[in-house]
C-alpha cells in the first residue's frame, strides 16, 4: 500500500467510537449563514494563515520592487533628470505602481495553483457568498500590495524621496493603488480561472503587464514619444493612476485623473470581476 | 423553495456530460432513498466522480435533470448546497492550514461565531483522534488522517446528505477500517451517504443499495445480495502442492461445489464461483476442502473470497473492469 501508516499515525492508534462520533453528530443548532462580508473577511483569515504558514511567499512582495527600485533609479535618474535623487521625486511614485500591479499577477498563479487542489471543491459546496473565496483571496493579497508599496517607500526615503503631500498625501497615494490594485486583480482571477497551467498564467501577465507599465508615464514624461504612443499613454490606466498618486503625494491633488482612476478601478471590478464568477460557477 | 419531505435524497435522470469526446456521464439514472448509503460501484474513469461533482452542484450537466431532497442541482444550486457536503477523491481541505485551523474556517463559513467555531472544531477532532495533531499542517498528515480530517470538515454541521468519493482508495487496512467505522456513524444520525467505490468488498459492506457504473451509465443496480446473486455469491481459489493432482482436483471440487471449476494459468491454481448467499458458500467451500484432503490431495492454499470488481465486471458485461483500453462501446 503506496501510503503506509506514519509513525506520529502508528503511536496513538485511533478507534472510533460510536459514543464520541454520535455526540458530535447530534444536528446542532445551524447558524444563520453569514453575510457577504463576513465570509469574505474568514476567506482572507485563510490567506492570512497561508502567509504565516508558507513566509517565503513574501519575498516576491518585498525583494522584487526594491530590486526595480534601485535599479530604475540609478540606471535611468542621471540620463532623465540629472541625478539619481532629482529622478526619484518623479520617479518613485511610478515605480510604485509598477511594482505593485506587477504583483497583482499573484493573484491569478495562486487561483490556478488552489483551484488544482481539492480545497476549492470544498468551498464551492458551502453555502455562502459565491464571491467571497475569491474576494477574501484578493484581501490576503491587498495586505501584500501594502507591504511591497511601504517597502518602496522605505526604499524611496532612504535614496532621497522627499514628497510635499507629507505623511497624509503619501498614505492617500498608497490608498488610491491599493483600491486600483485590488480592482485590477480580478483580471487574473479571471485567467488564473480560465488558463490551464500556472506557467500560462504567468505568460498572459507578462505580455499585459510589461506594455501596460512601460508604455505609461511611470518612467518618462509622455512628451517627447511619437504622437500614436502618446495616444495610448493618455487612456492607459496605469498613466491616469500614476498622474494621481503622483497628485497627492506632491500636495497638489488632481481631481481628474483620481476621478479616472476610480472609474478604471470601477471598470475592472464589474467586467471582470463578472467573468470571473462565470467562469467560477461553470468550472 | 420549499423543502420536499417526502423527496428522494437523490433522484437524477438521463445525465449527461462531456468532456471532448469523452462522455463521462452518459444517461445515468439514480435513485436513492433518504437515509441510507447508496453505493456508486465502478472502475477508474467509469463516470463515478463526474456524477459526484454534477449532484454536489460543481459541474454542471450537459443533459437531463437531478434533484437533490426535492431541489434541481441546477436552478436551485445554493438550497443544494445547504444540504449536501462533500468529500472529495483527494483531501478538501486546505494543506497548508493545520487541522484546527481548517475546522475553525469552515466553521465560521457556515457562520458560527469565532468561540463557537473553535469549540466544535476542539469537539471534531477529538472525536476523530486528531487532537495531538490540531496544530499540524495537514499536508504533514498521514492518508489516514487526512481522511479523518476531511470527513470531519463534512459534518461540522450534519449534513442530510454526505457525498464521499472513494474515500478509502489507497488507504492502509486499519485507516480503511476507521472510515468505515466512521460512516457508519454518520448513518446511523440520519445522514444519507453516497459513496463512490472501486471495491465491491467495500460496498457490500457498507451500502444498502448499489449501481453499478460504467462507461457513464449504470449498468446494474439493486441491494448487494441482489448483485451478489446474479453474479455468484464468493469466488473460491485453490493452490495445490503438486501440479500432477490438478485434473483430479478440480473433478473433486466440481462436485463438491456444484459448480464450472476453471484452471487458472498457474499450473498448480484452480478457481471456481460460488452461487447462493454467503452462508450457503461457506459451507460448500468448507466441504469442497475437506473431501479434497479425503482425496489425498495436499492444498497449499484455500481462499473464499468475493468476487473482484473484475469478476463483476465480467459478468454483468463480459469485459474486465480494467480494460479501459478496449474500443468504446
Amino acid at each position: 500500500m503506496s501510503t503506509a501508516a506514519t509513525s506520529s499515525d502508528l503511536q496513538t492508534v485511533y478507534v472510533p467510537s460510536p459514543e464520541t462520533l454520535g455526540a458530535v453528530l447530534a444536528p446542532g443548532a445551524r447558524p444563520p449563514r453569514p453575510s457577504a462580508w463576513s465570509s469574505s473577511v474568514t476567506f482572507g483569515w485563510r490567506a492570512m494563515l497561508k502567509i504565516k504558514h508558507v513566509p517565503e511567499q513574501l519575498f516576491d512582495v518585498t525583494a522584487f520592487p526594491i530590486i526595480m527600485t534601485l535599479m530604475f533609479t540609478y540606471l535611468f535618474g542621471g540620463a532623465i533628470a540629472g541625478s539619481a535623487s532629482a529622478y526619484l521625486q518623479f520617479f518613485l511614485p511610478g515605480i510604485m505602481v509598477t511594482s505593485v500591479v506587477m504583483i497583482t499577477m499573484y493573484t491569478g498563479i495562486g487561483l490556478n495553483t488552489d483551484i488544482e487542489k481539492g480545497v476549492f471543491d470544498r468551498f464551492r459546496t458551502l453555502p455562502v457568498w459565491r464571491p467571497s473565496a475569491l474576494v477574501g483571496m484578493i484581501f490576503g493579497d491587498v495586505l501584500r500590495y501594502i507591504l511591497a508599496a511601504l517597502v518602496i517607500l522605505g526604499v524611496g526615503l532612504i535614496l532621497g524621496f522627499r514628497p510635499d503631500g507629507g505623511v497624509i498625501g503619501v498614505l492617500a497615494g498608497i490608498g488610491l493603488l491599493v483600491v486600483f490594485s485590488f480592482a485590477f486583480s480580478w483580471v487574473w482571477t479571471m485567467f488564473g480561472l480560465i488558463l490551464r497551467s500556472e506557467k500560462s498564467v504567468m505568460g498572459v501577465s507578462m505580455l499585459v503587464l510589461f506594455p501596460l507599465t512601460f508604455l505609461s508615464n511611470v518612467f518618462v514624461e509622455p512628451s517627447t514619444m511619437p504622437g500614436w504612443l502618446q495616444a495610448f499613454v493618455k487612456v492607459n490606466p496605469i498613466t491616469h493612476l500614476v498622474d494621481a498618486i503622483r497628485s497627492v503625494m506632491s500636495g497638489s491633488p488632481d481631481a481628474t485623473s483620481i476621478m479616472w482612476t476610480f472609474l478604471w478601478s470601477a471598470g475592472f471590478v464589474v467586467v471582470f470581476g463578472f467573468l470571473t464568477m462565470y467562469r467560477y460557477n461553470r468550472r | 423553495m420549499s423543502d420536499h419531505p417526502s423527496a428522494p435524497a437523490i433522484e437524477a435522470k438521463g445525465l449527461v456530460k462531456t468532456f471532448g469526446d469523452t462522455r463521462a456521464l452518459d444517461g445515468i439514472d439514480l435513485l436513492v432513498p433518504a437515509g441510507s448509503v447508496y453505493g456508486l460501484l465502478g472502475p477508474n474513469g467509469a463516470g463515478k466522480t463526474t456524477a459526484v461533482r454534477v449532484l454536489a452542484t460543481l459541474t454542471r450537466p450537459d443533459g437531463g435533470s437531478a434533484t437533490v431532497f426535492g431541489h434541481d442541482v441546477v436552478r436551485e444550486a445554493s438550497a443544494v448546497r445547504a444540504k449536501v457536503s462533500m468529500t472529495g477523491q483527494y483531501a478538501s481541505v486546505d494543506e497548508d492550514l493545520t487541522g484546527v485551523e481548517n475546522l475553525i474556517l469552515i466553521g465560521r463559513l457556515l457562520g458560527h461565531r469565532k468561540p463557537a467555531a473553535k469549540a466544535r472544531a476542539d469537539e471534531l477532532l477529538a472525536a476523530f483522534g486528531l487532537t495531538e495533531a490540531a496544530d499540524r499542517q495537514v499536508k504533514k498528515y498521514s492518508g489516514g488522517m487526512r481522511r479523518r480530517i476531511d470527513i470531519a470538515a463534512s459534518i461540522l454541521n450534519t449534513p442530510e446528505l454526505l457525498f464521499l468519493d472513494e474515500p478509502t482508495t489507497g488507504l492502509d487496512p486499519r485507516s480503511r477500517n476507521q472510515v468505515w467505522d466512521i460512516i457508519r456513524s454518520v448513518v446511523a444520525h440520519g445522514t444519507t451517504v453516497l459513496l463512490t467505490t472501486q471495491y465491491l468488498d467495500e460496498a457490500d459492506r457498507l451500502a444498502s443499495r448499489i449501481a453499478v457504473v460504467d462507461h457513464g451509465k449504470v449498468i446494474a443496480d439493486g441491494t448487494p445480495g441482489e448483485l451478489k446473486s446474479s453474479i455468484g455469491s464468493g469466488t473460491v481459489h485453490v493452490r495445490l502442492r503438486d501440479a500432477a493432482t490438478r485434473t483430479k482436483a478440480q473433478e473433486v471440487l466440481a462436485r463438491a461445489l456444484g459448480a464450472a471449476v476453471e484452471p487458472d494459468a498457474d499450473p498448480v491454481s484452480l478457481t471456481a464461483r460460488v452461487e447462493g448467499s454467503d452462508f450457503e458458500a461457506s459451507t460448500q467451500a468448507a466441504r469442497a476442502l475437506s473431501e479434497l484432503a479425503a482425496a489425498g490431495i495436499v492444498v497449499d492454499d484455500f481462499s473464499l473470497g468475493q468476487p473482484s470488481l473484475d469478476e463483476v465486471f465480467l459478468a454483468l458485461t463480459d469485459h474486465p473492469a480494467s480494460a479501459e483500453l478496449e474500443t468504446a462501446r
